[in-house]
């Protein structure tokens, strides 16, 4: 399979005022490294002030990266969106979290749709209206929808909509950022059984940004999980939930309510939770999460560990699989 | 279980006035809770689940929501004849209520010392308000919600704590004084899931600690099952099926509450299913029979017309469905 995205060592740096010693930056994202497989779904994971939306949001080139690159079919598209070339823009689309918010009330949705077949596609009058019309029968909606406004219809629909948009440029790869949390459940599974549905149909490539680790286990291929910025973990999506490696990947998936017992017998033995995520303007030395983590040893609040391969395509970025670890044991017993 | 109910709601409807008429929302709902008992109530978004819960404390808006039949009985009293001093009594000492916000329920111009104390100042009788005492309560109710630091945080304004430590002050305001129910409106829903965890994990143990019940309001079934006795699920406006919560996720009767289940996705993996067609039906003009009908892919001409009957199944288990008449 071939590398359709990658991230080399991206870094997004937001300056959030001063001090004595200099502009005080929040960084959020700070050395990320992923390669994205065409044709897959890759998983981000991550609690809220984690950078995962400000990862996909550079990624879509609303930001320009602080540092690193962004190589989208080995090409660099590390600068904003409005210096990036049609051609490039209609490869790249995003759908929102909040479908209430992203979709104009002012517009009918056949105008909504019609902006990005005119654009990307120079589509116009019937042609558009078929388009469109094709695009809403994607993600069975009637015909009719094309007259109404985004107000008078329900959540999973509009969230609908935003999808046939994003898929109105015939893009490759698609972002999804939180697509379903601002959703019922019942009408989550109905939107996700759709992306994978579209997912084969139109062969894309997603990248899935979520909170929820019940359902990134159900679309991804893989998942990355990421904390203050930077990946902990990345393994494929069985794996990642039947041997998880990092302490904080076992935290998240023992805190997850289940609704059976099978599941219960799934999640590691309780870590319990502890401590917050703290402000990514302050973000603690060496590993970011040695404050909240269950299993820290003196080297981890000073070292930063470096990303490991444990076992094939499963990697983890933690001290206890870096030779660190074995120097801090032999500290401690002789200490 | 317990035997003592300590809160009983019969046939209660809430309507809201709007233009072009009323909005039905809650209808002929029959809810109990056992003295110590952890009750879940859980459905979807605008099922009316928190219409009922501000229906118990009488904080509905009062200029356009109507309650036209019902009775919700706390401890032997109908809390929809209360007075004003009756209710105020009810609110400071009987039923405390935690909603899912904790950044709009707590008042950004005060400090969070100002907000806390004045809950204690009025839970206490007149004579015992002195300020050394109150505060002293207050620093002892933050310690059992465990926030480090108390002083500092009495002194600081709700923008300067996280999420988290703002749900634990709302917690701490609500079993500062002992109550006997404590209504939880989905205390962990806008927090990330480790903070969620611990927050359940506080509420478990204060709960358990203090003998308190407390009804807790979640559209999680998942958060539902880890902290409650028993569970009514709910939709548009009625409770479809009450049961001990193993048995609900066991064996599910309600055709809603088996769409919504099988809507869970699951960690185990497998894909989820199809969801359920369709939406919650519109306020104005609800079905006539069974509110859950149109959506329904097991409905017949007697579900069009008739509302089901609650029907006991045995062994605690309830569901509102034709499907179960013997």
């Amino acid at each position: 399979m071939a590398v359709i995205l990658e991230c080399r060592d991206l870094t997004k740096y937001f300056r959030v005022g001063r001090n004595k010693q200099g502009p005080v930056y929040l960084r959020a994202v700070d050395g990320v490294s992923f390669e994205v497989q065409e044709g897959e779904t890759l998983g981000l994971v991550g609690e809220s002030g984690s950078g995962k939306s400000t990862l996909a949001y550079t990624i879509v080139g609303m930001y320009r990266p602080t540092g690193g690159h962004i190589l989208f079919r080995g090409q660099d598209i590390g600068m904003e969106a409005d210096r990036r070339s049609m051609a490039l823009k209609k490869e790249i689309q995003i759908v929102f979290q909040d479908p209430g918010s992203s979709l104009n009330p002012r517009r009918t949705i056949g105008q909504i749709l019609g902006l990005p077949l005119v654009l990307h596609r120079g589509l116009r009058g019937a042609a558009q209206e078929e388009a469109a019309i094709e695009l809403l029968r994607k993600v069975e909606l009637p015909p009719e929808y094309l007259l109404k406004s985004p107000s008078s219809i329900g959540g999973g629909e509009k969230q609908m909509v935003a999808i046939a948009r994003a898929l109105a440029s015939e893009p490759s790869m698609v972002v999804l950022d939180e697509p379903t949390s601002a959703l019922d459940v019942s009408v989550q599974a109905k939107i996700i059984n759709k992306l994978i549905a579209l997912q084969r149909e139109m062969n894309l490539t997603y990248l899935f940004i979520t909170h929820d680790l019940s359902v990134i286990r159900n679309v991804a291929t893989r998942i990355a999980i990421m904390y203050l910025g930077r990946l902990c973990e990345l393994a494929q999506a069985a794996e990642f939930f039947e041997q998880p490696e990092h302490p904080y990947t076992r935290m998240l998936i023992s805190s997850v309510p289940v609704i059976s017992d099978e599941e219960e017998r799934l999640k590691p033995k309780k870590v319990e939770s502890r401590g917050e995520i703290p402000s990514p303007v302050n973000i603690p030395s060496g590993c970011s999460f040695h404050p909240r983590c269950p299993e820290r040893a003196s080297v981890c609040s000073k070292v930063n560990p470096e990303m490991v391969l444990v076992r094939p395509g499963h990697y983890v970025r933690c001290h206890q699989f870096t030779s660190c670890w074995s120097d801090t044991k032999k500290v401690g017993e002789i200490g | 279980m317990p035997e003592e109910i300590l809160l009983d709601i019969k046939g209660l409807n809430v309507w809201y006035r709007v233009y072009g008429g009323y909005l039905k929302v809650v209808h002929n709902l029959s809810l109990q809770v056992y003295r110590g008992e952890r009750v879940g109530l859980v459905g979807e978004a605008g099922c009316g689940k928190t219409t009922t819960m501000k229906a118990i404390l009488r904080i509905l808006p009062e200029s356009v929501a109507h309650i036209p039949r019902g009775e919700i009985i706390f401890r032997g009293r109908d809390v929809l004849k209360m007075n004003r001093a009756e209710l105020q009594k009810l609110r400071s000492r009987g039923i405390a209520m935690i909603f899912q916000d904790p950044t709009s329920a707590l008042n950004p111009v005060f400090t969070v010392g100002e907000q806390l104390e004045d809950v204690i100042r009025f839970a206490l009788p007149p004579e015992e308000r002195q300020k050394k005492r109150i505060h002293d309560i207050a620093v002892q109710a933050l310690k059992e919600v465990y926030l480090p630091d108390q002083e500092r945080i009495l002194q600081s304004y709700p923008v300067q704590l996280s999420g988290g430590m703002r749900q634990r002050i709302c917690i701490s305001m609500a079993i500062t004084t002992p109550r006997e129910l404590l209504i939880a409106d989905e205390p962990g829903t806008s927090l990330d899931v480790t903070i969620q965890d611990q927050i359940l994990r506080l509420l478990r143990e204060l709960v358990e600690k203090h003998g308190t019940s407390i009804i807790l309001i979640t559209h999680s079934l998942g958060v539902a099952r880890q902290m409650t006795d028993r569970i009514y699920v709910m939709y548009a406006g009625s409770i479809v099926e009450a049961a001990p919560s193993a048995t609900l996720f066991k064996e599910p009767l309600h055709p809603y509450t088996v769409g919504l289940l099988a809507s869970v996705p699951k960690i185990s993996g497998g894909g989820i299913a199809e969801g359920i067609p369709g939406r919650i039906p519109n306020y104005l003009n609800p079905p006539n029979g069974c509110r859950f009908q149109p959506r329904c892919s097991l409905s017949d001409d007697r579900c069009l017309s008739q509302s089901p009957p609650i029907l006991d199944v045995g062994g605690g288990h309830y569901v509102a469905c034709f499907r179960y008449e013997r």
